[in-house]
């Protein structure tokens, strides 16, 4: 007999990058549910179709490098891409709008760079962000939460109007979203920001029917679904506190103050914690290991500068929500965090 | 007293960064006491052990020997003694597999044992306090003890440093999983080591020792517990559950908060280490005499029956050891010397047991699976979350695989203490450790070339400036002899009168017949040579 | 008038420039070893001759005065790759004209054979074989830099080159080459 040669470390933690990704995915379900509860079955099929575009973008992009198309599924972060942009853009856009995002995510954005782990952008936010300032209107048209719809979509519906763009009785996707008082819908942080930019006082803004609850219908609710995934993701030790952490401390403080001084100007806190892609953001897409800072002192000011970013854009610039942005400009930064907070090595004048 | 020595004093646990908490299994082999392993027909004794040079023979082929009888001596090199494990004749002195992760081969001293087991002793020292320290040094370094924790660095010449000390620090932490051997020399022999612990401070010079145990030890807790009150100057020091805590530097980090500097020695911040094995063997080697001829190894893993501890002789085949506890191989059996984390395979089960092996793990495929193939590094940042040297292992990895070694330099890749957290955590089976080993290898060879080569420059710039300098005294020695010749002509002609035509002639003649002489001596050269 | 106030104004500022240059050329100037001590540092002081040339030195004067990076067997790629980043170079292949990459090695004299001539003493670049006329030699192993010079006007042909062995000390952590021994089962 012989006897194997190996190096050490022999034991090795069997959790495997898939491991890791059915976490996310387990943690994700809660917000997902919920976003079909509130936005109907348009989610599934645009999930579905990101997965089928995904898995076809990978294949050929791995074709095209000369690597094994085998090795394209094995670490799922075509996968993880897919399903963030699928969920991040409104239920009801038309079909190709996910195609072109899934396929701009994942060839160019992260095969360009060099596969897996090269990419120096968030796939799913750089996908987001291509298809927010090309077709501005398919995303932002968000379909009204089913509390307040007038007319309610069934599946067959839902089919129809993504890949025809009219419903079995031939509404379009603007009538569908025309609210019980008659007025197209807006998303909270949308309308917000159309009121105040029009001069309405907060709690004049505030007065519309999609402002229920905490921090508007379905919404709310959404965000804190993603809230407590991402509070198993911590649990389990898949991501750490950091980034969400200094995500939320940058958007919230900043806010805080400024609604102090301006109360009738701003948006409310509770409204940025809980309205827009806060929640998915800071605990799924912004803890992207490949683009964000490596030492947990790089993940804090990451994840402070991200939070900083949606504020400023959220109150002073031309979009209504801001995570994609606030993302895409910290991950530039990233090498730059990374140079000035690297930890001191052992022995080299560091304190314990 | 500073703040930080006063929470040193009062027992006060710090914490390093990073590290990981691998499944212990060392109920495996903890749950019996120690046992003997009968005498095996053959030992392999290695003369080199430690981290050092190795001694100068002292015995034959065909020589009888005792158990304790010194096999080398201290030498010319500085070396450390090795010692015979039992009594019998020497078979055999030559190259053998030695215990080292190369599988490469070393000077082995074979032993055929005879079976009386005889056995010869250094004179037992009652009142350590009452000889003087030299002494004291000397026996430790004649029976033959380097540290028994893994380094194999030799105990006199540590202790030999005088420096300011603030503590002694008695490793018993063993925080590798699997090894027990520690754990169970400190159950049940508690009070040797504290003896041991004592006879290292008064050579130390030393007011203190902190005894370190991980807090998954209990019964060892207690054990010392029960015997500290008797010992002021000995305190004890449970440190939490945590892989590598028993690493030398992260023990100090955690006990004093102190750091080791980079390339430094823990006597610059004022501190010795010692495992509690080495401790129990210097109140073996003083107060009883007992050279270092056995120590305590854990036998374990699923793979074979009787998994436990066991006093083996030093030069104690594996195969032997592995047959006495009911070794069961499966295909491609792993057959690891050291633990999981840093231990390294054996490919050949001559090797014998040397000072430093503490464990032989001999696990099955289902409960240490073998590596999978590396997969991409997907920039997780794992690693660098569990680094406890507070590395950057993936940007090091990069840089070990495109040879940057100016580049791993700067990372500072020789304060990795090739620990495996990394490696272990690596959700893409990256052998990360296995890059840096070799690129730290890689460096250091470079270096000796570089030395090499530095000395070869010198070697050849100074033989061309030999040859210059023979060629110019040639030619000034030629020069001389003609003018000595042309003052002899001028005297000549001065005083005789000659025609000069004459001595034109003459020159001539002589000229031709130095000619013929040269030529006669250049035929000799060249059957002679010239002795350069 | 346009083009003489252009013209002087492009003058006054070229001198301007030039000035600043010439200024700071002097004042930030860096030292640097002599380029043929920084190209001899980086070459493997083997002295075997294998470029052409009668040793390192005169070779790295060669290179100062142009000649090509890739004469030298015993660095082989590494030295070329330093070589042309020192230089500013593309890196080419070793120029197979003057021999090839191998391990290292180490010159070994058969003792019982040797019969004392000197001539290897003479060849020697580095003073690394020992011996007298008419006496045994032998060679400084640790001084030897397995030039190979020392094997051709060896009259006796008792000078062996044999690979450097790898001990424990230097062993570069190769798993894959370590000898896997079938052993017998022992069940």
């Amino acid at each position: 007999m012989t006897f194997k040669i190996a190096a050490s470390p022999h034991a090795h933690q069997r959790r495997t990058t898939q491991q890791v990704m059915r976490w996310v995915y387990v943690a994700l379900i809660p917000g997902v549910l919920l976003q079909t509860y509130f936005f109907g079955v348009g989610v599934y099929i645009q999930l579905a179709l990101a997965l089928l575009t995904a898995w076809v973008a990978e294949g050929l992009a791995m074709r095209l490098r000369g690597r094994p198309i085998g090795h394209a599924w094995q670490d799922h972060t075509a996968i993880v891409t897919a399903v963030l942009l699928a969920i991040s853009i409104p239920a009801l856009a038309p079909w190709w709008i996910i195609v072109i995002g899934t396929a701009f995510s994942i060839i160019v954005v992260k095969h360009v760079y060099g596969g897996v782990g090269q990419n120096l952008f968030n796939p799913a936010m750089a996908g987001y962000v291509l298809l927010l300032v090309s077709f501005p209107v398919q995303m932002t048209s968000w379909p009204v939460p089913n509390e307040l719809a007038q007319l309610q979509v069934t599946i067959s519906d839902t089919a129809q109007l993504i890949f025809s763009g009219f419903t079995n009785s031939g509404y379009n996707l603007e009538q569908l979203r025309m609210g019980v008082d008659g007025v197209t819908m807006a998303t909270p942080l949308d309308s917000l920001r159309n009121d105040l930019n029009h001069q309405l006082t907060l709690t004049e803004a505030l007065n519309k029917p999609i402002f229920g609850g905490l921090a508007g219908i379905g919404w709310a609710w959404i965000n804190i679904a993603f809230l407590l995934g991402g509070l198993v993701l911590i649990k389990q030790k898949i991501i750490s506190w950091h980034i969400p952490g200094g995500m939320l401390v940058g958007l919230l403080v900043p806010a805080a103050v400024y609604w102090m001084f301006n109360p009738d100007q701003a948006i409310t806190p509770m409204l940025h914690a809980l309205s827009g892609a806060t929640m998915l953001g800071a605990f799924f897409i912004a803890t992207d290991p490949v683009t964000a800072a490596t030492s947990n002192k790089g993940r804090w000011v990451f994840g402070l500068f991200i939070g900083f970013l949606v504020f400023v854009i959220r109150t002073w610039g031309g979009y209504p929500d801001a995570v994609a942005f606030a993302v895409l400009l910290a991950n530039m930064t990233v090498p730059v965090i990374d140079k000035y907070t690297q930890p001191v090595a052992y022995g080299h004048g560091g304190r314990s | 007293m500073s703040a930080a020595t006063k929470a040193i004093e009062a027992g006060h646990i710090w914490t390093f960064p990073g590290g990981i908490h691998p499944p212990e299994r060392k109920e495996l082999s903890n749950q019996s006491a120690i046992r003997q392993l009968p005498l095996a027909p053959h030992y392999h004794v290695p003369v080199k052990q430690h981290s050092g040079a190795p001694g100068d023979l002292l015995v034959q082929v065909g020589d009888k020997v005792k158990a304790g009888q010194a096999l080398t001596q201290v030498g010319v090199n500085n070396g450390l003694p090795v010692h015979a494990p039992t009594s019998g004749t020497v078979t055999a002195i030559g190259a053998g597999i030695i215990a080292h992760p190369s599988g490469l081969a070393d000077t082995i001293i074979t032993i055929t044992a005879d079976g009386d087991d005889s056995a010869t002793t250094l004179a037992p020292i009652a009142d350590y306090t009452a000889v003087s320290r030299a002494e004291l040094l000397e026996r430790i370094k004649q029976a033959g003890i380097a540290g028994l924790g893994g380094a194999g660095f030799p105990t006199a010449q540590k202790l030999a440093l005088q420096r300011p000390l603030d503590y002694l620090i008695i490793n018993g932490v063993e925080c590798e999983p699997y090894i027990s051997a520690d754990d169970r020399l400190m159950r049940e022999h508690a009070q040797t080591i504290i003896d041991g612990t004592e006879i290292l401070l008064h050579l130390a010079a030393c007011e203190k020792a902190l005894i370190a145990i991980e807090a998954n030890k209990p019964e060892a807790i207690s054990a010392f517990e029960a015997l500290l009150h008797e010992h002021p100057k000995l305190a004890l020091r449970v440190v939490p559950v945590k892989y590598p805590s028993g690493g030398e530097k992260q023990l100090i980090q955690l006990l004093t908060g102190r750091q080791v500097p980079s390339r430094g020695l823990p006597i610059d911040v004022g501190l010795v280490m010692q495992n509690v094995g080495t401790a129990y063997a210097v109140a073996q080697a003083v107060v009883q005499g007992k050279p270092l001829i056995e120590r305590v190894v854990t036998v374990t893993g699923e793979n074979v029956e009787q998994p436990g501890n066991y006093w083996v002789r030093l030069g104690t085949p594996v195969d032997y050891l592995l047959e006495q506890c009911g070794f069961k191989p499966e295909p491609e059996q792993r057959v690891i010397m050291g633990g999981p984390m840093m231990g390294f395979t054996l490919a050949d089960l001559s090797v014998p047991v040397v000072k430093i092996t503490n464990c032989i793990l001999v696990p099955s495929s289902q409960e240490l699976a073998p590596a999978q193939d590396e997969m991409a590094c997907i920039r997780c940042g794992a690693c660098a979350d569990v680094c406890p040297a507070q590395l950057l292992p993936q940007q090091m990895v990069w840089l070990a695989k495109a040879k940057d070694y100016d580049g791993l330099e700067k990372q500072n890749l020789f304060d990795c203490i090739e620990c495996g957290a990394c490696a272990y955590v690596c959700p893409s089976e990256i052998p990360l450790v296995h890059y840096y080993r070799k690129a730290k290898a890689e460096i250091r060879n470079i270096a000796r070339e570089k030395a090499k080569a530095e000395v070869a420059r010198e070697r050849f710039e100074a033989r061309q400036e030999r040859l210059e300098r023979e060629k110019e005294e040639r030619l000034e020695r030629h020069r001389k002899a003609a003018e000595a010749r042309k003052k002899a002509q001028a005297e000549a002609v001065e005083k005789g009168g000659d025609n000069p035509q004459d001595a034109v002639q003459a020159a001539i003649a002589r000229a031709k017949a130095r000619k013929a002489a040269q030529a006669a001596a250049a035929a000799d050269k060249k059957t002679e040579g010239d002795d350069a | 008038m346009t083009l003489i106030t252009a013209l002087s104004v492009l003058g006054v500022l070229a001198l301007i420039f030039g000035l600043i240059l010439g200024f700071a050329a002097v004042r930030f100037r860096v030292e640097s070893d002599p380029i043929v001590d920084q190209i001899d540092a980086l070459l493997p002081q083997t002295q075997c001759g294998q470029c052409g040339y009668p040793g390192c030195r005169p070779y790295a004067e060669a290179i100062a005065n142009g000649d090509d990076i890739n004469k030298c067997p015993p660095g082989g790629e590494t030295t070329i790759k330093n070589l042309s980043e020192l230089m500013g170079v593309e890196a080419k292949p070793l120029d197979a004209a003057h021999g090839q990459e191998d391990v290292k090695k180490v010159a070994v004299i058969r003792e019982d054979e040797c019969i004392g001539c000197t001539k290897c003493i003479q060849a020697c670049p580095v003073d690394a074989i020992l011996g007298a006329a008419k006496q045994m030699h032998t060679v400084i192993a640790h001084e030897c830099t397995g030039c190979d010079l020392c094997v051709e006007p060896c009259p006796v042909d008792c000078i062996d080159m044999v690979p450097v062995p790898v001990r424990p000390e230097n062993w570069q952590w190769d798993l894959q080459q370590i000898p896997v021994r079938v052993v017998e089962s022992s069940n």
